[in-house]
Order: structure tokens, then C-alpha cells, then sequence
């Protein structure tokens, strides 16, 4: 951001004091916030996440004023296993995750607020890689970490690495996207194929032996929804990151917020070979399995072509697609067309899913 | 196959379904017999492509389903004996017992673990001497080789930590129980796919034979399906009651002889009782003697397992065919995916959990008697 690039920079006095020594795991001690905590700060943090306002260390970030813009503010929370997975980790994970809750409600990034909890004996390699992953999907998304918190627990309280992220960002005054103002004729758009990172994760869980072509397609989407807000603006009435609970859950919701009659095209709905054959062998739906990159947007019909082309013009967009509508009845259902012609009810998925026996 | 050549294909069988059901001018009902067809079916909308007379119920096919109520109360009672891992398939864990699920059971404590095989389950008895692990066995003929194979490496390595809970099931016997009994009138059988592959085709001719009933063994893709029901139909049009293997890249008429030679290494047929069936001959498999040490209700002293299905929940019908999830009280309310009542519901492969999710409207909404026509839709 560009205050951030502004501003002068001020490192504390403390740390210039805390000599970095050679991290090599972590130590409860590491979270007590004395030396150690700075050294983790000095010689860990800073080096990788370090901007002039998080480099002045103080209990709060002071932004600047957003003008007539209105704040958004998003939070969540990120305990997936493996921190690493193919396609991903868990810091580009936490990043993109609250950058495209921010992106979805129409707003851009403004700031992150990043809080750690390590497990004690966390190797640093493990903790540099999550923490270089987050500074270079914050660039990604043009969003830097500006204030943060470290806490660690005994090893057997938690599980490597847990991350939150609370992100502020900023809607201009007259933006709306609401299912409130969907309506009959409104098509729904999708920038790429679906399920890639619910099933590269829980692949990489679940069954490392399994060789897969399959990547998570974790990404930042604010540079994406950013192109197609400025290309069809007020057309776009509606958008969500159809995270856990996938397209269905997304769906689903659609149609009981808005009241109407959402129908899904299940052949116009991309699935990558790989992410079928995972789903196939683990008994899952793709249209329930949760996407990190992706983002549904519910158009104005005139609109639709200007926004298929905005999205696909975008590195993440390319295989964008119209994949079903808003109709009349108002009777609040989802329902999926599928490819042989059939009919059926799209549910939103009931929570963590089992896979079946045979 | 692209996908123009799928729908094409589908199309075309699903024509000469349509055909066959308005020349045979009477009621006809098939039945599929596996938890992945019944969940193809569903997700592709495939019921609601069928002609008005020709009805595709679902059997005795999904594997949670049919496990006894004793047999879940006793993996819930295990799971909670201090110093024990219970492991087992996903699908079990929120199965309802008289006591909570396994769910619950590792809610308060109880060390239970999803696992994807079994080999899993041993190799956490190999990494863990000091605890007694134990494996819920359940599921067909085709899950039942990979449970064979475990209980054969736990006797190879001396596993004296390692035993397994056993229900497994064998589908024919239980098929022929159904038939036998009457209670469903059939006019045609789609075999399972999975099972098949373990058991190959040539052993559903008896059935065939002895019932009149044409048999076909299918693969799970939607044309595979469409071509297995219109095929049913041509043979009840022309009186026929033929067997015919239309999964031949996966099924073979002997089927997988290296998974029925561990199988039959491990296991003998034991009389089981299956959920809705009840007792059965022949028609679970049990530890042979020199692999009983393996048996975890032997080593837990567990005592025959006490059989009382939850009152006014229908399940054991719905898995015989003999009843619809419409026709049961608690559909929809209380018993759903979340708060399940029978285990029909819990199961991704159950016939009520297919019924809730893709034919059932979302509680809190009218139900819609039809869909739309399809004319009204956007596109």
C-alpha cells in the first residue's frame, strides 16, 4: 500500500538491542513475550514481514483515513494439515482466504492483522516458509502485514502451526453486493475449474502416497475481482469465494437469500481429470469440496459477456465460465442440470465430510 | 468419452428405456444393489429421467446401512475402553448407536481414527505396541480382501496388539434372502459394480436362474447405467431373464482371484445379521480358527451384540426396498444429515441421505411438488 511505502521507517529501539542468534526450533519461550519473543520478532518476523508500520512495533497499527470510503473488516482462522500441501501452504492460505472475503464484499485490501500460534518445537524452517509465503502472497495481493501477535503452546496443545488473519479493506460509498439485489435472469460466473484445493488437501492428508497432478488453486483474488468490478461496476450484484462447502454451498445460499430459483449447468461446470479421479476415489462431490481461487459472481444478463471477458482476460481467470442463472419460481431452491439431462436438488453440505467405505 | 458423446449416448438409452416401459404397458421395478450406484444415479439426476412406470428402488447396497444396530453399539462401546484406538471408515463415525456415535465417543475422549484402508489401521498397531488397536471391518466382499490382508500381516509380524471387529457382509446370500422372502417383487437386478469386480459375474447366474430375474452387472458412469436399465427393460418386454456382464474392462467372470484367494484364507461364511434382514446364513464372513486371536470380540470379551433398532425409524425397510424415505415418519424432520436417527441418513452411499439431499427441498421451504419446466430456464 502506498502509506505504507510512505511512511518513514522506524525500527524499535528493542530490537536493535536483541542480537538474533540461530533459530533452529521453537521454544514455549519464544511466546512470552521477553527476549526471546524479540528475538523471534528480530531475527524471524521482521526480516520477511517487516514494513514501516509493523516495524514500529506498537500495540496498534495507526492507519490513515479511508476517506469516503467505508471500512470492511474480515477475520478467520487457519489450522489446515499439512501446513504444506501441493499448490499451497498455510500462510498463502490465511493470506488469500481474508484477501478474497475482503474481495468479495467489494472491497480492496487495506491491511492485515496476522496472529501465530506455533506449537513448541515448530522447526524454523518450517516457520520461515510459512512466514515467506505470507509476505509474498501479501505482495501478491498488494497488502502487507501491519500489526501481529505470537503465541506458542506445548507441543501437545497444538499441531505445528495455526494462523489467524483479520484484514481490513475499503469499499467505495455507493457499492453494494448483496443477494438482496439478485434477480431473475442473473447469471452466475465462475473464474476456473472447481474443487482443486479441498481435494488436493485432503489427498495430501489423507493418502501422501497417492501420486497427483492435483494443486490446491490457492490464490488472492482482489486483482481479479478488482478488473471485474471496474469492468461491469453496479452489474455485478452478488459475490462469494465458494470456500468450504464448495459451489453447492454457495449455491444453495444463493437461493435462500435471495428467494429465488438458482439453476446450476453441471456440463458447464469445469472439473480438472486429476480433481474428478480424487473426488471419484474419496466418494466426494466437486461441487462440494471448497476452492481457494475461485470466486462466483452473479451478473446482470446484459452484463455477462463484459464480465466473462474481464475475468478471462485475468491470469486466474482463464478459464472462466457461465455456469447457471437465476430464475423465477421464487421457491428459494438450487438445482443442478447435469450433463446426461437429468434434474436434482443442490443441498448445501452438512459439514465435515466423510469419506465412504467402498 | 467427451461430453457431447457421453450425453449423446445417455440420450440414446434412455430412448430405448422410454421405449421398452410404454410397449411393456405395466409397472416395472429394478433394483441396484451398491452404494455407488445409488449415488450416481442420484447425482445425475437419473430418476427424474425415468419413464412413469419403470421405478429403480435401492437394496441392500450400502454397507454402513446394513450393519446391525448390535454391531455399531459394540465399535461405540470399544471405542470407549481406556488405552485403545478404534479405527475405522469415515462413513462409520456418525453412525447413530443406543449410547452416541463414534463421533461423539472422540468428543469426550475416545481415541477413534478415520482410516482410508486397512492397512492403515495396522501400521498404527506396528507404531504403537503399547496400545491395542482395533479396526471395525465392514463393508462387502470389497472391502473385505483389504481386511483379510491386514489380519494375514498382523499374524505374520506377531501383531499382539492388533484385532478386528468383523462385520463384514457377502452380498448374494443376502440377495438371495430378499428375493426368497418375497417381500420385494422385482423385475430386474443391477449387480453391483465393486462387489463384482471382487467376485466376478459368473456367480449371479443361480440367482438369475432361480428367480427369473435378468441381472446385469454395470459400471457407474451415467451411460453405463442408462444402457444397464434399458437392457432391464428389453428383457422383461421379451420375457427373458438373462445375465449380462456390460463392466467388462473391470469385472471378469471369476472376478479378482487374488483377493477371493486371501479372502477365503482369512474368512469363512458365518451366518450374520444384517439391519432390516435379520439373521442370515452364510452371509457375513468370520475369522477362520487360525486367525480367531484377531477377532476383537473375542479379545474384549464383548459378548453377542444386543439387536434394537431405533424405535419408529424405518432404515431396515428402506434398505429392502420395501419402503421409500417418504414413507418414514421421521424424514426430514427429526432425522436428517446433521442429526441423523437411522443410519440410512448418514451414509453419503444411503438411501435417505440421496433422498435428502437431491430430492428433498431444504427444511423451512415448501416443498415443490415438480420442478420447473425446464422451458422457463434462462438459458
Amino acid at each position: 500500500m502506498n502509506f505504507l511505502q510512505a511512511s518513514e521507517p522506524i525500527v524499535s529501539q528493542r530490537l536493535e538491542s536483541a542480537h538474533a542468534s540461530r533459530l533452529d526450533r521453537v521454544l514455549l519461550a519464544h511466546g512470552g513475550g521477553g527476549q526471546l519473543s524479540d528475538e523471534l520478532l528480530a531475527g524471524s518476523i521482521l526480516p520477511r514481514l517487516g514494513n514501516p508500520l509493523l516495524n514500529q512495533l506498537l500495540d496498534s497499527a495507526i492507519l490513515p483515513a479511508l476517506g469516503a470510503e467505508r471500512p470492511a473488516l474480515t477475520i478467520d482462522s487457519y489450522v489446515v494439515q499439512p501446513w504444506r500441501f501441493p499448490g499451497g501452504d498455510i500462510g498463502r492460505l490465511a493470506v488469500s482466504g481474508t484477501v478474497n472475503d475482503l474481495a468479495v464484499a467489494g472491497a480492496a485490501p487495506v491491511a492485515i492483522a496476522l496472529g501465530l500460534i506455533l506449537a513448541e518445537g515448530l522447526p524454523a524452517s518450517t516457520l520461515h516458509a510459512v512466514l515467506d509465503s505470507i509476505a509474498a502472497t501479501g505482495a501478491e495481493a498488494n497488502v502487507a502485514v501491519v500489526t501481529g501477535d505470537t503465541k506458542v503452546v506445548g507441543r501437545d496443545q497444538a499441531d505445528g502451526i495455526y494462523i489467524t488473519t483479520a484484514g481490513l479493506g475499503r469499499v467505495p460509498a455507493d457499492r453494494q453486493l448483496a443477494p438482496q439485489r439478485v434477480r431473475p435472469g442473473d447469471q452466475l460466473l465462475i473464474n476456473g475449474p472447481i474443487g482443486d484445493h479441498g481435494l488436493a488437501v485432503m489427498l495430501a492428508r489423507e493418502m501422501p502416497e497417492v501420486q497427483s497432478v492435483l494443486r490446491s488453486d490457492v490464490a488472492p483474488l482482489a486483482g481479479l475481482v478488482d478488473d471485474l468490478l471496474a469492468a461491469v461496476g453496479d452489474d455485478v450484484v452478488f459475490l462469494r469465494d465458494p470456500t468450504r462447502g464448495g459451489v453447492a454451498g454457495v449455491a444453495a445460499d444463493l437461493a435462500r437469500d435471495s428467494g429465488w430459483h438458482v439453476t446450476l449447468w453441471e456440463e458447464a461446470i469445469a472439473v480438472r481429470p486429476a480433481t474428478r479421479h480424487a473426488a471419484e476415489m474419496l466418494g466426494l462431490d466437486p461441487l462440494e469440496v471448497a476452492n481457494e481461487g475461485k470466486v462466483v459472481a452473479v451478473v446482470r444478463p446484459a452484463a455477462a459477456g463484459r464480465a466473462l471477458n474481464a475475468l478471462g482476460q485475468h491470469p486466474l481467470g482463464q478459464q472462466s465460465a457461465v455456469i447457471g442463472c437465476v430464475t423465477d419460481p421464487p421457491d428459494g431452491l438450487c438445482e443442478l442440470h447435469t450433463h446426461i439431462g437429468g434434474r436434482r436438488i443442490v443441498h448445501k453440505p452438512y459439514g465435515e465430510q466423510l469419506p465412504r467405505i467402498c | 468419452m467427451n461430453s457431447a458423446a457421453h450425453a449423446a449416448r445417455v440420450q440414446r438409452d434412455l430412448e430405448a428405456l422410454h421405449a421398452a416401459a410404454a410397449a411393456l404397458g405395466r409397472p416395472a421395478t429394478f433394483m441396484e444393489v451398491c452404494g455407488t450406484h445409488t449415488m450416481s444415479a442420484f447425482r445425475c439426476g437419473l430418476h427424474s429421467l425415468m419413464p412413469a412406470n419403470v421405478r429403480l428402488l435401492s437394496g441392500p447396497g450400502c454397507p454402513v446401512c446394513v450393519t446391525a444396530q448390535g454391531d455399531i453399539d459394540q465399535l461405540i462401546q470399544l471405542a470407549a475402553e481406556p488405552g485403545l484406538t478404534l479405527c475405522t471408515y469415515g462413513d462409520m463415525l456418525r453412525v447413530p448407536g443406543r449410547r452416541g456415535s463414534l463421533e461423539r465417543a472422540r468428543s469426550r475422549g475416545a481415541d477413534v481414527r478415520v482410516v482410508y484402508s486397512a492397512m492403515d489401521a495396522v501400521r498404527l498397531a506396528e507404531n504403537h505396541r503399547g496400545r491395542q488397536v482395533v479396526f471395525g471391518a465392514v463393508g462387502f466382499e470389497t472391502t473385505a480382501p483389504a481386511t483379510a490382508a491386514t489380519v494375514r500381516r498382523a499374524r505374520e509380524r506377531g501383531l499382539d496388539n492388533f484385532s478386528v471387529l468383523v462385520s463384514h457382509k457377502r452380498v448374494l446370500p443376502a440377495m438371495e434372502a430378499l428375493l426368497a422372502s418375497g417381500q420385494v417383487q422385482l423385475d430386474g437386478l443391477l449387480c453391483p459394480g465393486h462387489v463384482s469386480v471382487i467376485m466376478g459375474w459368473e456367480c449371479y447366474r443361480p440367482l438369475a436362474a432361480r428367480h427369473r430375474l435378468p441381472c446385469v452387472i454395470a459400471g457407474f458412469e451415467e451411460p453405463l447405467l442408462a444402457a444397464a436399465l434399458a437392457w432391464l427393460a428389453r428383457q422383461v418386454l421379451e420375457g427373458r431373464a438373462e445375465l449380462l456382464n456390460q463392466y467388462p474392462e473391470a469385472v471378469t467372470a471369476e472376478g479378482n482371484l487374488v483377493a477371493r484367494r486371501v479372502l477365503d484364507e482369512v474368512f469363512e461364511p458365518v451366518a450374520m445379521r444384517w439391519r432390516g434382514l435379520g439373521l442370515i446364513p452364510d452371509s457375513g464372513l468370520g475369522l477362520r480358527s487360525p486367525y480367531r486371536m484377531f477377532d476383537a470380540a473375542r479379545r474384549f470379551a464383548l459378548g453377542p451384540p444386543l439387536d434394537r433398532e431405533p424405535a419408529a425409524c424405518i432404515c431396515g425397510q428402506v434398505i429392502t426396498g420395501t419402503a421409500t424415505p417418504e414413507n418414514c415418519r421421521l424424514f426430514g424432520d427429526p432425522c436428517t444429515p446433521i442429526h441423523p436417527v437411522g443410519p440410512c441418513m448418514v451414509s453419503s452411499e444411503g438411501t435417505c441421505q440421496a433422498w435428502f439431499k437431491y430430492r428433498r427441498p431444504p427444511a423451512g421451504l415448501r416443498r415443490a411438488a415438480a420442478l420447473a419446466p425446464a422451458e422457463e430456464m434462462c438459458r
